[in-house]
């Protein structure tokens, strides 16, 4: 009877394996083959014939200034990104889970955004921000504080090509979109974990006396850390690999400064033809998306074994 | 066993059907949208008129401009599975990508046959052929080197006589500029209409029979001319809209159409967008020839060609054939609103601004576009882009120049 289970068990789960170790790790073995090769024309692919050249694909990236560029980029995004929506996503739980009139509404309406395609959010926020032919001919936001008389807030939003040090500000933009996105998603998994703080440590801390925000900062926060974890783990890689949005809204930006890693690695691969190049992209994104996940997925199992 | 004596039944028929488009011909392209689909479907019409028998298979690919079509088309060619013909850019993208790995197969019968290598120009001929042989049938032309403008704010300005010198140009921009108006307008948010502009200026500076030297490298690119087309593309810069990397070249289109610019460079589909947002060739709007290019015909075409291993060979010869009959190209050019590649075309079916284009374009020297496919491979010409577009923000001529210097060394050009 065990073996029978055993049988129709693995029988059950193994086309999905096999799926997956051909799809998912094949090919991710692959892209590192090429990766290492020269193939950076149509013609040497068709030739077939492989040659390899070792990290020379990696090393001409990180000389490469708009690579380097991308990686600040991706940087600066992830890190004001994901800031963006943790802060925002507790601040609406917080005002939802009080349970004031319209809390139920409000909470739909901050989840609404995730339901859209970041290539809607993109182009439509593209609009938004488009900052016209200034200073005679805004457009868009600017054109609101024109009319409100704000005109010194006018600036040339995803068109500047300013920047904080390394900080494009032409970002700002991306990651207001991006925030007002997602940080619906922050909101549902912090609502939860809020819901499920027990009423009696909330009682005992208002019996010894503690301020509102001393509560929060004190008891709910701590509480809160998994769902922090997990928040940041799933923003994160998704940040880190983003390109339908900054794709649909600003493309690379003047200069670059809107440029990430993915629009690179579609244009290298899929507009100049160079595949090895292109791979070394790939197969960088996957370095780093391993290096955020990896650690979660190690922590969250000794966790399970305990 | 009913059900599966009925599911091979199905299947069965399924199959044959398949089977039975043996008689067909599978044209591959990417026009999908607007006048080009509209086109294309009446070329087919046509030719069902002379092939009522052979089944054409439309195997258009949409979106992207043709960057999903043409990674479609990679994939099949090198499956040894390729459309009986397909659409590309007259040129290299066609010589680089398929004709020098030997995936295509020469033409040039197919034009001695019919007797008509002299109704298309020489210069042209020379674009889609590969060491003496031609590889495909061009179908339409378009003209990339125009600066369309706006009559009214000409009038205003005092603009009597079309500007044919960069300082004569530059002075009109200016004086638009003062009045308050955009001077040349510029959309960039997709990168390739600031080559697009580019080409344009060096073609002017160099002149026609060395800029196509350049791409048979009887030329190098290390010529004071190149450097002398940054600095005039610094000058041209100062004149356009600040937001221009927001804007699609339709929105830097409109914007003189909307009367906010004075001109803007680009090739003549900007001349069919503004037809449909209604404005009249030579009532509202003008056009000249980038000031230096009068005497060339920067050319962006599409073509197709004869893959090797063709599936229904004889009938693809047959449309390559009908490809270059006046009719044909008479039947597709005024839908979309190009002219056609064969000189001895009806002129009457065009409007006025695309007879002056059919004018030029027998008489002048013919250059190929680089941005649109015609002149070097995408390697080159998307890294190119690139370097464009950080000159467009940073305007380091030295800086940019050298980078053009390293982009052609590393494409095989020569650069000494």
């Amino acid at each position: 009877m065990r073996k029978k289970n055993l049988v129709i068990g693995i029988s059950v789960v193994a086309p999905s394996i096999i799926a997956i170790a051909i799809f998912v790790y094949g090919f991710i073995t692959w892209t590192l083959r090429v990766s290492f090769s020269n193939w950076n024309s149509f013609s040497a692919l068709l030739k077939g014939e492989y040659k390899f050249v070792g990290l020379r694909n990696y090393i001409r990236l990180f000389q490469d200034t708009r690579f380097q560029t991308d990686l600040w980029n991706t940087l600066f995004f992830t890190l004001f990104f994901l800031f963006g929506t943790i802060a925002l996503g507790i601040v609406m739980a917080i005002l939802v889970d009080k349970g004031l009139k319209g809390s139920r509404l409000f909470q739909n309406l901050f989840l609404f955004p995730m339901a859209i395609s970041f290539v809607v959010t993109g182009t439509v926020w593209s609009w938004i921000f488009a900052p016209g032919n200034l200073p005679n001919n805004p457009q868009g936001l600017n054109l609101l504080f024109q009319k409100l008389g704000l005109d010194n807030l006018m600036w040339g939003w995803y068109t500047s090509t300013d920047s904080l040090g390394h900080f494009n500000l032409a970002l700002i933009p991306v990651i207001i979109a991006a925030v007002w996105q997602l940080s619906g998603y922050t909101m549902a998994m912090y609502l939860a974990g809020l819901r499920g703080i027990p009423n009696d440590i909330i009682e005992a801390a208002k019996v010894d006396g503690a301020s509102e925000w001393k509560i929060f900062w004190r008891v709910k926060m701590p509480l809160l850390t998994p769902i922090t974890l997990s928040a940041l783990i799933i923003l994160g890689h998704i940040s880190l690999k983003i390109f339908d949005l900054v794709f649909a809204m600003t493309g690379s930006g003047p200069n670059f400064v809107t440029d990430v890693p993915a629009i690179y690695m579609f244009e290298l691969t899929f507009r100049s033809n160079r595949y090895a190049m292109g791979s070394a992209i790939a197969i960088i994104m996957l370095l780093f998306v391993a290096i955020v996940i990896v650690p979660y997925l190690f922590s969250s199992m000794r966790g399970e074994k305990r | 066993m009913k059900r599966v004596i009925i599911v091979l039944a199905v299947l069965f028929a399924a199959f044959s059907v398949f089977a039975a488009s043996e008689n067909a011909l599978e044209i591959f392209s990417w026009w999908t949208g607007g006048g080009e689909e509209e086109g294309l479907l009446a070329l087919f019409d046509l030719f069902h008129t002379y092939y009522p028998d052979i089944e054409i298979i439309n195997a258009a690919v949409a979106g992207g401009a043709g960057t999903n079509a043409k990674a479609v088309l990679k994939t099949r060619m090198l499956g040894g599975n390729p459309p009986d013909s397909f659409q590309v850019h007259a040129g290299m993208e066609l010589t680089d990508t398929y004709v020098i790995p030997g995936l295509m197969e020469p033409i040039t019968f197919i034009y001695k046959e019919l007797g008509i290598l002299d109704k298309f120009p020489k210069d042209l001929l020379d674009i889609v052929s590969y060491k003496g042989e031609i590889y495909s049938v061009p179908v339409n032309v378009h003209r990339a080197n125009v600066v369309f403008y706006n009559k009214k704010i000409a009038e205003e300005i005092g603009m009597k006589k079309e500007p044919t010198t960069w300082a004569e140009f530059l002075m009109y921009l200016d004086k638009a500029q003062q009045k308050g108006y955009i001077g040349l307008s510029l959309g960039d948010k997709n990168k390739w209409t600031s080559l697009h502009l580019f080409e344009s200026i060096v073609l002017a500076e160099l002149g026609p029979e060395k800029y196509n030297k350049l791409w048979k490298g009887e030329t190098s690119f290390n010529d004071p001319a190149i450097k002398h087309a940054l600095s005039v593309m610094k000058d041209l810069l100062k004149y356009v809209n600040s937001d221009h990397s927001a804007l699609t070249w339709q929105d830097a289109t409109r914007l003189v159409f909307e009367g906010k610019a004075f001109c803007n460079v680009m090739g003549d589909w900007a001349e069919g967008y503004l037809k449909t947002l209604g404005w009249k060739p030579g009532v509202e709007f003008g056009w000249f020839a980038v000031p230096g290019t009068q005497n060339a015909f920067m050319l962006v075409s599409d073509t197709f060609g004869l893959p090797k291993n063709a599936p229904h060979r004889e009938n693809a010869i047959k449309w390559l054939k009908f490809l270059t009959t006046v009719e044909a190209q008479d039947t597709f050019n005024p839908i979309k609103g190009s002219i056609p590649a064969r000189i001895d075309a009806d002129k009457s079916k065009y409007d006025v601004y695309l007879q002056w284009s059919m004018n030029d374009f027998s008489t002048k020297s013919i250059c190929p576009s680089i941005i649109h496919g015609s002149a070097a491979p995408e390697a080159f010409s998307t890294a190119l882009m690139d370097a464009i577009n950080k000159f467009v923000t940073e305007q380091d001529v030295n800086k940019a120049f050298k980078e053009i210097l390293w982009i052609a060394e590393d494409n095989g050009y020569v650069t000494d």
